[in-house]
């Protein structure tokens, strides 16, 4: 099996709308040694202008996640993931995450590489709120390693 | 806290350093909190099948802990505006002791409204994360 050269510029239906609950936030924080108040105090994060608790900078991969699931679950795509490993990230902010956002992801496959039999597939997810709003790009270089 | 003046600012200044000690069990509350359950992070049998030398951090958390210090030193994660990495080596969970990740965050570039941070990732003193920047807003 190998990767369809033919993803790229492939784009995926909008994720279904994941609601970013307070206790998601702070048990995410924790997970990422992340003591920030902000993250955990609605009141702090209040004063500092939210409108409750900020999640970390990587939580967007949670919903970047859904997105590429559907990527991983297309037939077409090729993409044995037992073989996949994650090379490289990237999270483009137009304002962080907060509790109570709920946000939809869409998938859309940047460039297909490769490269000494592995293959590089880059895919952006632009993570929206309700109101169509840009709240993050979440990017991913997957490296697909080829047969040994 | 509050968000240090970009005039206190020079380029190759080191801004924050931290250590942090991952567990097993930082890696089992990672996988849920996460939803990444892929059983390389927590199960040595697993781990050994597919000829990796122990079970390995996620690369997320290792990203996710890695950006902390510069978030405690800005005092608002919504100050950060791009964050990225490349994953370049495992960090190996030794089961009973673990593993010390270490974290150093210098000025890589100033402009006029924020910055660039590199990160420098290390586990036993060499480099697990390539390319790790982190782009700040500081006025305003």
């Amino acid at each position: 099996m190998s990767v369809n050269p033919e993803l790229q510029g492939r784009s995926f239906p909008p994720t279904a709308p994941y609601l970013v609950g307070r206790e998601k936030v702070r048990e995410f924080a924790r997970a990422v040694f992340a003591t920030s108040p902000l993250h955990h105090d609605p009141d702090a994060a209040e004063a500092a202008g939210y409108p409750d608790v900020v999640a970390p900078p990587t939580f967007a991969v949670v919903v970047q996640e859904h997105a590429l699931a559907q990527l991983l679950a297309d037939p077409d795509a090729g993409i044995d993931f037992s073989r996949v490993v994650h090379g490289d990230q990237r999270f483009s902010f137009t304002r962080p995450i907060v509790a109570g956002d709920e946000l939809t992801a869409v998938l859309t496959v940047t460039s297909v590489k490769t490269l000494g039999g592995h293959s590089m597939v880059t895919a952006d997810a632009l993570v929206a709120d309700a109101g169509g709003e840009h709240v993050v790009t979440a990017t991913s270089t997957l490296v697909v390693r080829g047969d040994e | 806290m509050t968000a240090p003046q970009l005039s206190a600012l020079t380029v190759g200044d080191v801004v924050a350093e931290a250590e942090f000690l991952l567990t097993r069990d930082s890696l089992v509350r990672y996988a849920g909190a996460s939803g990444d359950f892929n059983p390389i992070h927590y199960r040595d049998d697993v781990a050994a099948q597919v000829g990796l030398p122990g079970v390995l951090a996620h690369g997320m958390l290792t990203m996710g802990l890695a950006v902390q210090p510069v978030v405690d030193l800005l005092g608002d994660a919504g100050r950060v505006l791009d964050y990225q990495v490349r994953f370049t080596r495992p960090v190996i969970v030794d089961p009973t002791d673990g593993a010390t990740v270490a974290v150093v965050a210098k000025v890589g570039r100033l402009d006029e409204a924020g910055a660039r941070i590199d990160l420098t990732v290390t586990f036993q003193g060499d480099t697990v994360l390539g390319k790790a920047q982190v782009v700040v807003r500081l006025d305003g």
